[in-house]
């Protein structure tokens, strides 16, 4: 009973934080401190996610959601100085009509939530019935990689999109003009070769416990990270070939698996029953591969110069 | 049931990010926005999915919001380039006009 009112004010108590948080993120004039919040949102919510029994969903939401994004908007801000005026939250006036639209939107989804009858299952029973013909034991993956495949082979396309926009628009973009600090070389030495353990752990635990492609391709695309911001080059990783082989190598692998399957089985992305397993584990290594190059592009902002 | 908290949460969260996308202020702002609003459909989508403290949730929802977090992640990321190239060729406009 005790136990329960504690998780009770905890939930609470993280749900009015979480609020108040987005609330501060979108209100306060200091961008930077914006964006911190914006990471602090993310960590919070990755509680939740753990509140909810959402395991998988949690660890994409650190090493993701609040990570990779916070690294990105940080390095934004970066490359911005310095900055224009702007009109702050405050300032402006609120338009009637978007107001009258959230609104109707928040009533809308409040009035639908209140109305979904109790006692419904969902696709829970379904998904964890056909578990043991999925090749994996952990259900998100085989969802992810199994039952819905489609949307996980155009979700790398997304991402494959996204990188070739960001080179379209241009160059790698400089970052500001600063010696990084002696620390940071020391701590790439020390810290690359640790998260490489985790990110490969991550992909290969992805079949039977929370953990996957995904979550194991944003923590190997921290050390890109931490690489270029120690102001190490990237041309001593690899040359330009090399970096598209790499982006499209995912997408390639799980397109021609689909095909493959088309053929031979009659229908798309339908694994045949005996070796299901090591097809989904394929997959994943590709996808972890290009989702890692991925994200490094997307950090610097262009298509990389000197490789 | 302890998710409700979070259901509405999510709630407040779709109606406030909303709400400032159309707003004209700063545009890191509204690509924050735009994430809260995200963020918002993922807490609907997962506390929707919850069965209880002992039972596995449902796995289907949790697969489609793994999926909007990189796709999450993959737009903010094209968003904030485009917004940065703006910025620099404005500034660079301002310049010469000033010259």
């Amino acid at each position: 009973m005790v136990e329960k009112l504690i998780f009770l004010f905890f939930d609470v108590v993280m749900c009015a934080g979480l609020l108040w948080l987005a609330w501060r993120m979108l209100t306060t004039t200091d961008l930077f401190m914006a964006v911190v919040l914006f990471i602090s949102f993310g960590l919070l919510m990755s509680l939740a996610w753990i509140r909810l029994n959402a395991p998988d969903v949690a660890l994409a939401e650190a090493s993701l959601g609040s990570g990779v994004t916070g690294a990105l908007f940080l390095a934004t801000l970066g490359r911005m100085q310095p900055l224009p005026a702007f009109h702050d939250f405050f300032s402006q006036k609120t338009n009637g009509v978007v107001v009258l639209l959230s609104l109707m939107i928040t009533m809308t989804l409040s009035w639908i939530l209140f109305s979904v009858p109790d006692g419904l299952d969902g696709l829970r029973t379904e998904a964890l019935s056909s578990l043991p013909d999925s090749g994996v034991s952990s259900p998100v993956t085989a969802v992810l990689l199994n039952f819905r495949g489609y949307d996980t082979l155009l979700e790398l396309v997304v991402l494959l999109t996204a990188a070739i926009g960001v080179w379209a628009l241009g160059n790698e973009l400089p970052t500001p003009e600063s010696k990084p600090p002696q620390f940071l070389f020391i701590a790439v030495r020390m810290l690359i070769p640790l998260i490489f353990i985790v990110a490969s752990y991550l992909l290969w635990i992805g079949s039977s416990k929370p953990g996957g492609a995904f979550q194991g391709g944003a923590v190997l695309a921290a050390a890109g990270i931490l690489w270029l911001l120690a102001g190490l080059k990237l041309n001593r990783l690899c040359k330009l070939l090399y970096w598209r082989i790499l982006l499209v190598i995912g997408p390639i692998i799980f397109s021609c698996m689909a095909l493959i399957f088309l053929i031979s089985n009659k229908s798309l992305l339908t694994y045949p029953a005996k070796s299901v397993g090591s097809w989904i584990l394929l997959i994943e290594a590709g996808a972890f591969v290009s989702i890692t190059i991925t994200l490094i592009a997307l950090f610097m902002g262009g298509k990389p110069n000197n490789l | 049931m302890n998710s409700i908290f979070f259901t509405i949460t999510g709630v407040c969260l779709i109606g406030l990010g909303f709400s400032a996308i159309f707003k004209d202020i700063h545009n890191l702002h509204r690509i924050l926005a735009l994430n809260i609003f995200g963020s918002g459909i993922f807490l609907l989508l997962v506390s929707l999915a919850y069965r209880g403290p002992d039972k596995i949730a449902d796995p289907v929802p949790h697969a489609l919001v793994l999926t909007g977090i990189v796709v999450a992640v993959a737009s903010t990321a094209l968003a904030l380039t485009l917004m940065v190239r703006l910025t620099r060729s404005t500034s660079d406009i301002n310049k010469e006009e000033q010259k």
